[in-house]
């Protein structure tokens, strides 16, 4: 815990200037309000009755008063302002930080990581770090400051009162802490069945159709109900407990109150020697004090459950910033002039050590030369592409690209050399000029049409609201055909020597299949390209096409031999066609 | 709106002694400066210790009374918002379950899973809230201004010029500070959205080197993340110590003020300990009612929201009739036209054609021709504008809902499956279905080998969203499901896109060969999958395009035959 904290701290090292004077303004605005009431004592000691009103006395106290409160909001103003900054940037160069880092990570941390989990690392985690580390400690450290001050503050006014106010203060901790640990069990215990709640709503609303397709509407209300009724009883609990906090706190402050009243009022008659001498003025700066006395307990145990969830958050976050990086690779040679040869030599490769996947694989690949894969789900087709394109690296073997040794190439050159066109089509919120200029942001608008009518998404494009300067985003209307063409031209735009398709037409409706059928075979043109494929129709004029299995290459060749020799791919063709 | 709080109603006794016992406290709790300026002027000034330690005692009992009755109404306003909450969402789904498609496809899912969960929340919040606050805050600040004045009427026109100068502060901060926390909220949400939107895309950035770009992207949307907080902070920074400087300068004009009624005699000094008291109880509730006011416009706003739900009808009236005669067709569709709301153009146009019972109709278009809204218009999920729907020779408006959709068993394009045993999943048409009946659907659809290899078998475990099954897994469950029950229509929309040709043809030859009774549509892309139905209807555009057998199709068809030869070489399709 300490470790993690000293380590937020040292994100907030190039702001300390801002931590400085948050505890200088801190102490200076706390002192000055905590002043206050024993101004207004001794205010009250001037007017002590009729005709008897020091008004020269009072008017001295009255302009220290407007002073000492005019001081003291602006020291609070600036020391909430110091705070601000200092949080606000430090969880911004955390966020970077861990932004950054991702980038950075292997493609096989963000594969094996759900994606909401590292969403909300970024995102919530490092809110609560805000919330509970920076602007919790300031909180802490006025609170503290408080309870000092106020202490402090009495023992000028009457010693034994302070003593006596002081024993009462064990009260107002036990009563904070037991409720907030109270409330604290039963709020993860809401949240819990909240979150399974939310969970089933998704579910079944999100399912809507089927329920009604399925008449389920009576069963699925039962299930709603169950889960509704459980999340109610916690949560009147919770509630309930939460919502102890403030008349428990009043009541304390209203015990010590009474206490104060009951010596000071003693003392000022004088029934109670040992309390000491008594002004109704000095009393009433105590009762003041008394009032305010465990207000910041209640922050403070508020703070500490705060405080151990940002750590908690702070080490899901450095959890991720400490995963080993992919070494860094710029020192290593790039390709300059790409031959467009490849070449699989003993390529050993599996996610995970107990299941072993592609095993002493081969292959040879010429310029220019077409390569369809094609197999079953899960037969470690898109593995090839993975390493191709060093996502993941192999465990045994090597693969050369055009003569270079794909691990002493930079992955960035080596990339360079490839276009991709995945299943998924992957576009990011900005225009549709932007989206398709990705991989050559310096293209000029023309060539950007060029590679758009290549394609045959100029026309749909045109029809857009604003034409190429349409911003893509979930609602923008295109359908999953016309996001791929885009994704398509970005690839054309790029020209580069080699190309992967990996079911790059499988959401594309056949007739406009048809249409950019040409476009591939003029991207593909010259070009050396893998081609993974649902549909045998699109890759049985590829020059080779090898047949997986469970990670292994069962049948290699042109599609007329693979049918002449009977096996696998012949009975997959044929299944095709027969009804 | 009166329909939401109506949920209330169960409720009327904690809606009552909630705030009074809340009342009661506050009443308590403004007494005692009062007790505390009785001690000052009668205990000390007259040097009375009996009258001390009596009036002592009396705060203490008023502060157990206090937290009696204030531990009392946070229960009962805890009560009563969670069992209006969950009252209020179970009408609300229940209400949202008796939707037609075309409400929830105006709605949209997401919106209603938000006003089933978080709407609701707020409104539950908001009825907690004002239990406890509602009466107290207002009533601390009008009490407290009230014994001011008893005290001394003239020197509580202070009170009449802090308190709305206070509110006016509150009104101001919380009316600049509000919005831009909606716009960093906003911020907040874009850098969210562009964290997800890289980790889509890891493999699309890397293999265009665009790591680091990506990283300025963020950097640069979180700067302005952080420069919005900031701007946000330093407005929200004035409300309490401002607050704090205005309440103070109050008590100073108090203590000079009350110096002079001192003077004059007509105020005592513990009376003025009382005025300073209650001066700073009513900054204190004015804080607490400004937050109570954001709470109850947010509730109310949900709670608008939720009526909106509420109000929307079901537009697909059921029938009652619970028979099904012997007709000679399963289904005909009779100039059947439809267009979706607010879709200009029709989704469907005249189509007529008719199926055997037993029969099997295969129907092929591309993407947009209106195939699925053909599925849609049979169990009734919307209503044909003109023209009918006919099943087994009676209008589909003429059964009971529930009765029509028993009989049709529909398998979605995308396969939705629901977290649970697999069993569970199976006996989504019926309840009752046996372990026979659920394998032998699974026969059919080709899941039954896969099934029996799990370690638990139909009592695997689905995880939500059906994450830890494959594609194809999840599509030949969602067939499954379909099969069993007692349904005599099974609707395929395009749900064999994940299977690979060999199951797919496994699956239609198991189809064809066990549901002899059973009339069959099938949806696809696939013109060989369709080959052998009794008849093919080819659509586009929403359009007849032909219809007929196969053979007939490539003859008369253009489109079919179009479709039919980019998928089969020419040599295949001669044989």
């Amino acid at each position: 815990m300490i470790k993690t904290l000293k380590r937020v701290m040292s994100y907030a090292k190039p702001y300390r200037i801002y931590f400085v004077f948050t505890v200088i303004f801190a102490l200076l605005g706390v002192a000055l309000s905590l002043s206050v009431p024993i101004f207004i004592g001794k205010a009250v000691d001037f007017a002590v009755g009729k005709d008897s009103v020091n008004f020269k006395g009072l008017m001295k106290i009255a302009v220290i008063l407007i002073a000492v409160v005019m001081l003291s909001t602006v020291f609070q103003w600036l020391m909430s302002l110091c705070t601000n900054k200092m949080s606000f940037y430090t969880i911004r160069d955390i966020r970077c930080d861990i932004f950054s880092k991702i980038e950075k990570l292997p493609v096989k941390y963000i594969d094996s990581t759900q994606k909401g989990q590292l969403t909300s690392r970024i995102i919530n985690d490092i809110e609560i770090i805000s919330d509970g580390l920076l602007q919790g400690f300031a909180q802490l450290f006025s609170g503290i400051v408080t309870i000092v001050g106020t202490i402090l503050f009495m023992i000028t006014i009457n010693v034994k009162i302070t003593i006596v106010v002081i024993l009462l203060t064990p009260l107002s901790f036990l009563a904070a802490s037991k409720i907030t640990k109270l409330s604290h069990d039963t709020f993860v215990k809401q949240s819990k069945l909240r979150g399974e709640m939310v969970g089933l709503t998704e579910e079944l609303v999100g399912n809507q159709k089927t329920v009604k397709a399925f008449v389920y509407e009576k069963r699925a209300e039962k299930r709603f109900a169950q889960i509704n009724s459980a999340y109610a009883e916690v949560g009147a609990k919770a509630t309930f407990y939460s919502s102890m906090t403030n008349p428990t706190t009043r009541f304390v402050n209203g015990l010590i109150y009474a206490a104060v009243g009951l010596m000071g009022a003693m003392g000022a008659v004088g029934a109670w020697k040992f309390v000491g001498a008594m002004s109704v003025g000095k009393l009433s700066s105590f009762l003041a004090y008394s009032n305010q006395y465990t207000k910041p307990f209640n922050e403070i145990s508020g703070v500490v459950s705060e405080l151990q969830n940002a750590v908690a958050s702070a080490e899901r976050v450095f959890a991720v910033i400490d995963e080993p990086e992919i070494p860094d690779d710029s020192d290593k040679e790039t390709i300059s002039d790409c031959d467009g040869t490849i070449k699989f030599e003993n390529v050993s490769f599996s996610y995970s050590k107990d299941t072993s996947l592609i095993e002493n694989f081969n292959l040879s690949v010429k310029n220019g030369q077409r390569i369809a894969i094609v197999g079953p789900t899960g037969c470690g087709k898109s593995t090839i592409i993975n390493l191709l394109l060093r996502f993941y690296d192999t465990d045994k073997g090597k693969i050369i690209i055009s003569g270079y040794d794909s691990t002493d190439l930079t992955r960035n050159s080596l990339r360079s050399k490839f276009g991709m066109v995945l299943q998924e089509t992957w576009l990011f919120s900005g225009t549709v000029a932007e989206n398709i200029s990705y991989g050559k942001p310096d293209a000029s608008r023309e060539d950007i049409e060029n590679a758009a009518k290549a394609v045959y998404a100029h026309s749909f494009i045109k029809r857009l609201p604003l034409g190429y300067d349409t911003i893509i985003d979930e609602n923008c209307g295109l359908s999953q055909g016309q996001k791929q063409l885009l994704c398509i031209a970005r690839v054309m735009l790029m020209n580069p020597p080699m190309l992967i398709l990996d079911e790059a037409t499988s959401s594309i409706d056949l007739r406009t299949e048809l249409k950019i059928q040409s476009a591939f075979e003029k991207l593909m043109s010259g070009k050396t390209s893998f081609i993974i494929a649902h549909r045998l129709s699109t890759i049985k004029n590829a020059d080779l096409i090898l047949v997986m299995k469970s990670g292994k290459v069962i049948e290699c060749g042109n599609h007329s031999e693979l049918l002449s020799r009977g096996g696998f791919y012949a009975d997959l063709y044929k299944s095709q066609f027969s009804s | 709106m009166k329909k939401v709080f109506s949920y209330l109603k169960n409720y009327k006794k904690e809606l009552i002694f909630g705030p009074l016992f809340k009342l009661l406290e506050a009443i308590f709790e403004l007494i005692v400066p009062v007790v505390m300026a009785k001690i000052i002027d009668n205990g000390i000034g007259k040097n009375d210790v009996g009258y001390i330690l009596r009036m002592s005692a009396v705060i203490v009992i008023l502060g157990v009374c206090g937290l009696a009755f204030a531990l009392t109404c946070q229960y009962l306003a805890a009560k009563c918002a969670y069992g209006f909450g969950t009252e209020l969402r179970k009408a609300l789904y229940k209400h949202i379950n008796s939707l037609s498609h075309d409400s929830i496809d105006k709605l949209g899912t997401a919106t209603l899973i938000n006003r089933l969960t978080n709407d609701t929340n707020m409104v539950q919040n908001g009825v907690n809230m004002s239990i406890r606050l509602a009466v107290r805050a207002p009533f601390l600040i009008i009490g407290a201004a009230v014994m001011a004045m008893i005290i001394d009427i003239k020197l509580s026109i202070i009170f009449l010029i802090v308190t709305p100068i206070i509110s006016v502060i509150i009104y101001l901060v919380m009316s600049k500070t509000i919005p831009l926390y909606k716009k960093t909220q906003q911020k907040l949400d874009k850098a969210a959205s562009l964290a997800g939107e890289s980790l889509d895309g890891v493999r699309v950035i890397r293999a265009f080197s665009h790591q680091s770009k990506e990283t300025e992207k963020f950097n640069n949307v979180c700067k302005e993340l952080s420069e919005n907080m900031i701007i946000a902070g330093k407005i929200s920074a004035i409300l309490n110590p401002v607050a704090f400087m205005v309440m103070n300068l109050g008590i100073v004009a108090v203590i000079w003020f009350g110096g002079i009624r001192i003077d004059s005699g007509s105020l005592s000094q513990g009376e003025l300990t009382a005025f300073v008291n209650y001066m700073t109880q009513i900054l204190l509730a004015l804080v607490v009612l400004a937050n109570m006011i954001i709470i109850l416009t947010k509730a109310f706003a949900s709670a608008n929201r939720i009526k909106d739900i509420f109000e929307c009808r079901n537009s697909v009236i059921s029938g009652n009739d619970e028979n099904i005669i012997e007709a000679e067709n399963a289904v005909e569709f009779r100039n059947v036209s439809f267009s979706y709301k607010d879709a200009g153009d029709m989704s469907l146009e005249n189509i007529s054609f008719s199926i055997k019972k037993g029969g099997m109709l295969g129907i092929i278009g591309g993407t947009g021709s209106g195939k699925s809204t053909i599925a849609n218009l049979i169990p009734r999920f919307y209503d044909a504008n003109s023209g009918e729907v006919l099943l087994f020779g009676k209008n589909v408006k003429e059964y009971s809902t529930d009765f029509l959709r028993k009989r049709i068993g529909v398998v979605a394009q995308k396969a939705s499956l629901f977290s649970g045993t697999i069993r569970e999943n199976m006996q989504l048409a019926d309840e009752n279905a046996d372990d026979d009946t659920i394998v032998k659907a699974l026969k059919i659809a080709q899941a039954y080998e896969f099934v029996s290899r799990m370690p638990e078998g139909l009592d695997t475990i689905i995880a939500q969203g059906g994450r830890n099954l494959s594609g194809g897994q999840k599509q030949r469950l969602s067939i499954a499901r379909a099969l069993t029950g007692e349904h005599k229509i099974v609707i395929l929309d395009d749900s064999t896109s994940a299977l690979d040709y060999s199951t797919d043809l496994s699956l239609r030859h198991a189809i064809r060969n066990e549901l002899k009774d059973t009339t069959v549509i099938m949806i696809s892309q696939r013109a060989t999958s369709l080959k052998n139905a009794d008849m093919i209807l080819v659509l586009e555009d929403g359009k007849t395009a032909g219809i007929g057998t196969h053979e007939q199709l490539l003859k008369t068809c253009e489109v079919y035959s179009e479709i039919y030869f980019s998928q089969v070489s020419a040599e295949e399709a001669a044989k």
